[in-house]
């Protein structure tokens, strides 16, 4: 008799571990598929940043995974070569004040319009809001002589405030899509007891619209940063003076003057990678969350 | 603290008419209850008066004031809505203070708001909590709670019991009433649930399809009702309704159902004189159709025959649901009777309690 409650008490925890193993091999699967692909998105990266620190002779004669076999020859030479002769510094720094403001405008404009076009009456609305969206649609490059000449006519060509404009233009058709959809998806009693409470149109917008879109403001955010840091073109064309210069103008200009020098395009390469991951990290909770906004109705 | 009008408002949303030439003058500190079926209308009276919506013609008044141009946060209500609205991203205490601080209410004087309106709603350990740490229950008082703090001239309330279970319902409806006594301020509140407008009710207003039925208190309304959709709504279980034609016999005026007929008591008999051979509509309720062994003392009993069709035994009641001829109607009887489906039984009207209305116009016949 005393065997009986010890056996019930085995019978549970065995099941429990049989369950575990049958849902571990069920997923196994889908997590090698995973495996195998971060695989192959990560050995490039490890490989430029592994080369990015070894030096020039080694660079040329062998593969990056050698690296890691004795004699160790790392060496920083690379990335203070490329930041101090090379400009990728100052380079990093003009990049922020493209991309930081090349991010802010577009999406305070288009949380504005977003709150209009989904909230307010005006006549007009629906048609202006197609229109606006349709632009997504039209290509970059059908767009570079007009602006250019526009830009040339005020002056805006190779200035910062110029590339912030033409970003801010690029990037809000598709803001204003997506903080439309995200904003008429809000509950309407919660605008209209604010309303009733007392609020102006300013004060739902920044108490209750903002905080409450803070998952789809985010991912939009890192969307358009991404866009703008990585964006070769439309620096190219509307920025065209050397000390304003962007990284991704720096390596192109690297990769043309030192074809043959790949541990200085690795660095350089690397450093122009580094903030993207770092907001991308910082912001990846948001990110996920808001491109399934709307799925689940919490 | 105010009363509100409503002047011939009309209201469409395209070519639906929401509200049809609406007029209804509340009094100050009643609780008024717009009850109706769902798409009668009752809610964008509501949001009408709210100023969430605004009317196409007519003129509402809250106070002496006309309203029709004012914005909603200028009128001086509070609703309370459907879904409760709370701001999810604020705390207890933030969603109640948020309409005061919009109004640059001192903050001692938010504090002293906030808390005596926690301390009657009995949610002052809930202060901190975000909306989603809440139950159904406890964030309904919130919503409640929002609205007091306000001290506003009149409290909306559009169906606030509805996402609550039931037993919560029953409590919350008492907790209500004590509320509107309270607070002595005029209550606004409507439900498509004719219990809710019975139980809480001073002056009960029944609309359908955009238009305004009857208005009176919640006896009236149950003891005379003015048509037949009324009449219908108001009591649970509804009014059973018979086409009749009126006949004359030696002794007096009769009701014939074709399967069943009843004698009209001489004081009730009046108005259909004018109906003789004529159809008309008769109404009677459930809870006045007795078994004949268990007969209330007083009634004019006239006695018909019926066979039983399902019978739902209530512990305190009988519900029996009859079919006479082609008509089927339901019986609330003593809880002793005994019927069993498929059988004849005797059944007795208390005519004293009849019903009867116009067969065209449906409006009542008797005044």
């Amino acid at each position: 008799m005393a065997a009986v409650p010890e056996a019930s008490g085995i019978r549970p925890i065995l099941l429990k571990i049989l369950a575990r193993l049958r849902r571990f091999f069920s997923r196994l699967p889908l997590h090698v598929i995973l495996i195998v692909i971060a695989l192959l998105w990560l050995t490039p990266t490890v490989g430029l940043l592994v080369s990015s620190f070894r030096p020039s002779t080694e660079v040329s004669t062998t593969g990056w995974w050698t690296a890691f076999q004795t004699p160790f020859k790392f060496t920083l030479d690379n990335y203070s070569s490329v930041i101090s002769q090379n400009g990728m510094g100052r380079s990093f720094l003009n990049s922020l004040i493209i991309s930081i403001p090349g991010t802010v405008i577009p999406i305070l404009v288009a949380s504005f319009a977003g709150f209009a076009f989904a909230w307010m009456k005006f006549p007009g609305r629906n048609i202006l809001f197609i229109f606006l969206v349709a632009l997504i649609v039209v290509p970059i490059q059908a767009t570079l002589i007009p602006v250019l000449r526009l830009f040339a006519d005020t002056h805006l060509v190779g200035t910062f405030p110029g590339i912030w404009l033409a970003h801010t233009a690029y990037g809000l058709p598709f803001a204003i899509f997506l903080l439309t959809s995200f904003f008429g998806t809000l509950p309407k009693e919660l605008l209209e007891s604010a309303y009733l409470d007392g609020a102006s149109n300013m004060r739902v917008f920044f108490r209750l619209i903002l905080p409450l879109s803070v998952p789809a403001i985010a991912s939009l955010a890192i969307f358009q940063f991404l866009w703008v840091w990585n964006d070769l073109l439309v620096a190219l064309v509307y920025l065209q003076v050397p000390s304003k210069a962007p990284m991704t103008l720096t390596i192109n200009n690297l990769v043309s003057s030192f074809g043959t020098q790949w541990q200085l395009l690795t660095a350089a390469a690397f450093i122009s990678m580094i903030l993207p991951l770092i907001v991308f990290f910082a912001l990846q909770r948001y990110f996920v969350e808001g491109i399934t906004a709307g799925a689940v109705k919490g | 603290m105010a009363e509100v009008r409503f002047e011939n408002v009309n209201k469409r949303f395209g070519q639906t008419i929401a509200v049809s030439d609406f007029s209804l003058e509340i009094p100050d500190k009643e609780f008024v209850v717009l009850v109706g079926p769902s798409g009668c209308g009752k809610t964008t009276v509501l949001r009408l008066l709210s100023g969430l919506e605004e009317p196409d013609e007519g003129k509402i008044f809250i106070g002496h004031r006309l309203v029709n141009d004012v914005p909603p946060r200028d009128r001086d209500i509070a609703m309370v809505f459907q879904s409760y609205a709370l701001y999810p991203h604020m705390s207890v205490h933030d969603n109640m203070a948020f309409g005061l601080s919009l109004r640059k209410t001192p903050k001692p004087e938010i504090e002293r708001r906030v808390k005596e309106a926690a301390r009657i709603l009995g949610i002052e350990d809930l202060l901190k909590r975000k909306p989603r740490q809440l139950s159904g229950g406890q964030r309904q008082r919130v919503a409640l709670g929002r609205a007091i703090v306000r001290e506003p001239a009149a409290f909306l309330l559009d169906e606030p019991l509805s996402n609550l279970d039931a037993k919560l319902r029953v409590q919350t409806r008492a907790e209500l009433s004590k509320l509107h006594q309270r607070l002595g301020t005029t209550f606004i509140y409507v439900t498509h649930d004719q219990v809710e407008a019975m139980t809480m009710a001073t002056v009960i207003a029944v609309m359908n399809k955009g238009v305004l039925q009857q208005v009176g208190k919640p006896q009236d309304l149950y003891e005379k009702p003015g048509n037949v959709f009324v009449a219908g709504f108001i009591g649970s279980p509804a009014m059973n309704f018979f086409d009749v034609i009126v006949k004359s016999a030696s002794d007096g005026i009769y009701l014939d159902a074709g399967s069943f007929q009843v004698p009209v008591p001489e004081e009730r008999a009046g108005i259909l004189h004018e109906y003789l051979d004529k159809k008309i509509i008769f109404g009677i309720r459930p809870e006045d159709i007795y078994s004949p062994r268990y007969i209330t003392p007083g009634i004019v009993a006239s006695p018909i025959r019926a066979t039983v069709d399902v019978t739902e035994l209530m512990g305190n009641e009988f519900y029996l649901h009859m079919v006479s001829g082609d008509k089927q109607f339901l019986a609330r009887v003593d809880a002793r009777t005994a019927a069993r489906p498929g059988q004849e039984i005797e059944l007795v009207l208390n005519m004293a309690k009849m019903h009867v209305f116009d067969s065209e116009t449906q409006i009542t016949l008797l005044s």
